[in-house]
């Protein structure tokens, strides 16, 4: 015990320290930065209130007017069809992935590999240009006789090449997510099913894609903001979304500083409120049963990702 | 009691990669015999078992269940494989108990027992739920019908895990270690209903480290070691009085 007596403390007689004496340690830097954030908080409020460029008293006016909420609406509209397509196509995708045709999983690998590689907004053009690639769509027998026939023109409409954009960037996403998902089911799940004597098919649907599900939801309300921004993008169709329909009035009127707050504050809106709901789903999931520790294995940093950014880019960053 | 075999092991050899794990195994399981098949970890017992409703393939030999070939379908001279929905048809008749229970973890108790039969067999829902009630309360469970799997302990999992295999009334049950996930004062309610349904006339095979369950109620011990069986007969023969030494230094040691 030779070492003791060297130690810094050593000189202290037992039984006068005490745990609860301890005090905070000044840490005066952290008072600088505070000061420094304060700072700069206030003079950007103040240049919101102070700015007349601004126009509050516009933005007062348009926030509520009838063209801007029917934007809402066909923003709220296209978030929802995109995201229902989008995971219906990506439960078919990730499942033809897993299963053990190779004509299955190549079909699907090329699809991701597609939609994931093409901006949407050039997804969107596209689409909407098709007419100019394939003027008309026919059913009947390949290089044979057709049935019935649309014009591509009045089949795909601003709002149809929206969708079909949207829908199918997010399925390639989508598809990935839910594979992650069965795959993190445990294989035990399968063999309990076929031991009853379910078929695959029945396992998948009955046993296995309700637990995959489960487990993606986070991630998919994750999408789900992300998708609410990217509908912003069907402005370039003449979709009048929040965001066009905000364009619209500036348009007529010039006040465009005024109508890009409009619409910023109602993202803001709408993304704050989809990312309370997607909280509580959470919350509601990681407190009940059935979700097992699967459920809450996998936890994405989604709540602080309102960061503009694909659906997935940050967890699908490497490839 | 005995009569017809109900179970033919014919020689069976697997192979996993180039690692051989059952070297032409053959026995026989008379309907409503138990038979507990032990010995050292990696002997192959657990495999073997899967074998026997095709959870795993075999490479050689072949496996009858109620004269049945297992998963192989015989076209003359011809063996195929079977298609996918004739061996889950086959797989109704054969119960399963696994070592991690495997509940369906985002069904209820009750839902997990009546999903089988309503999916599988098309039983009406009521009846399958009144079926589902009886057996519950056979395995003492009959207050946990709306519980989740995570809700209950290891060993009430395991009798829910019996209880569902016999909501198909399969004609043989297989016991994969049932008792092996068990923490040790669990064991012994899992094991009383295992004892039960022998009683009652259940064709069981039994992989299981539990010797004392072996010596009770088993009709037939097997002891395999690396992939080959040592040692067959009664539970007396076999833990009471081995001739092998290789039984008898495992009985030494797991005692």
């Amino acid at each position: 015990m030779y070492s003791h007596a060297t130690k810094p403390g050593a000189g202290e007689p037992v039984g006068q320290l005490d745990a609860k004496d301890i005090v905070k340690t000044p840490r005066p830097m952290q008072w600088v930065g505070t000061v420094i954030a304060l700072l700069l908080a206030s003079m950007f409020l103040h240049m919101l209130i102070t700015n007349a460029n601004l126009q509050w008293r516009v933005v007062g006016q348009y926030l509520f007017s009838h063209t801007i909420l029917s934007g809402i609406a066909l923003t709220l509209e296209l978030t929802l069809l995109a995201m229902l397509v989008g995971l219906a196509i990506g439960i078919v995708v990730a499942v033809m992935r897993l299963s053990g045709n190779v004509l299955l999983q190549q079909i699907s690998l090329a699809w991701i590999w597609f939609f994931r590689g093409i901006p949407p907004l050039v997804q969107l053009i596209f689409w909407y240009n098709l007419a100019s690639l394939v003027s008309s769509v026919s059913v009947g027998v390949p290089y044979g006789p057709t049935f019935l026939s649309w014009q591509t023109n009045s089949l795909i409409t601003p709002f149809t090449a929206a969708l079909l954009g949207l829908a199918f960037t997010e399925s390639a996403y989508a598809a990935e997510m839910i594979r992650a998902g069965i795959q993190a089911v445990n294989r035990g799940q399968v063999e309990a099913a076929h031991s009853l004597g379910m078929t695959g098919g029945q396992a998948m649907r009955r046993i296995v894609l309700p637990q995959a599900l489960r487990i993606v939801i986070p991630p998919i309300g994750n999408d789900t903001i992300s998708m609410l921004k990217f509908t912003s993008l069907v402005s370039v169709l003449a979709l009048p979304d929040l965001l066009y329909s905000a364009q619209e009035i500036y348009a007529r009127t010039y006040q465009t500083i005024p109508l890009l707050l409009v619409a910023t504050l109602w993202y803001l809106v709408l993304t704050t409120v989809l990312t309370v709901v997607e909280h509580f789903i959470e919350r509601r999931l990681r407190r009940g049963h059935g979700g097992g520790p699967a459920a809450t294995a996998i936890r994405p940093a989604s709540r602080w990702r309102l960061m503009p950014g694909w659906p997935g880019s940050v967890r699908k960053a490497a490839p | 009691m005995t009569g017809e075999p109900l179970v033919v092991v014919d020689r069976v050899r697997k192979s996993f990669h180039s690692t051989p794990v059952l070297n032409g195994i053959s026995f026989e399981v008379s309907a409503g015999e138990v038979c507990c098949i032990i010995g050292p970890s990696g002997s192959g017992k657990t495999t073997l078992l899967r074998c026997i409703n095709r959870l795993e393939k075999i490479d050689g030999g072949m496996i009858y269940v109620a004269g049945r070939p297992v998963g192989v379908a015989v076209h003359g001279a011809k063996l195929h494989e079977m298609r996918p929905r004739e061996l889950a048809g086959q797989r109704r008749d054969i119960g399963m108990v696994f070592q991690s229970f495997n509940l369906f973890a985002h069904k209820t108790v009750l839902a997990n027992l009546i999903e089988a039969p309503v999916i599988v067999k098309r039983t009406p829902r009521k009846t399958a739920i009144a079926d589902a009630r009886v057996l519950l309360a056979r395995v003492g469970l009959a207050d946990k019908a709306d519980a989740y799997p995570d809700q209950l302990s290891g060993g009430q999992q395991q009798r829910v895990a019996i209880a569902r295999s016999l909501a198909m009334n399969p004609e043989l049950m297989l016991f994969d270690e049932p008792t092996s996930a068990l923490d040790p004062e669990l064991v012994g309610e899992v094991l009383a209903v295992m004892k039960d349904l022998a009683e009652d006339g259940m064709t069981m095979i039994v992989v299981t480290h539990e010797m004392g369950f072996a010596r009770d109620v088993a009709d037939k011990v097997i002891f395999m070691d690396a992939g080959d069986i040592v040692e067959t007969g009664s539970a007396a023969e076999v833990l009471g009085n081995p001739t092998h030494p290789r039984t008898r230094s495992f009985l030494a040691r797991v005692s």
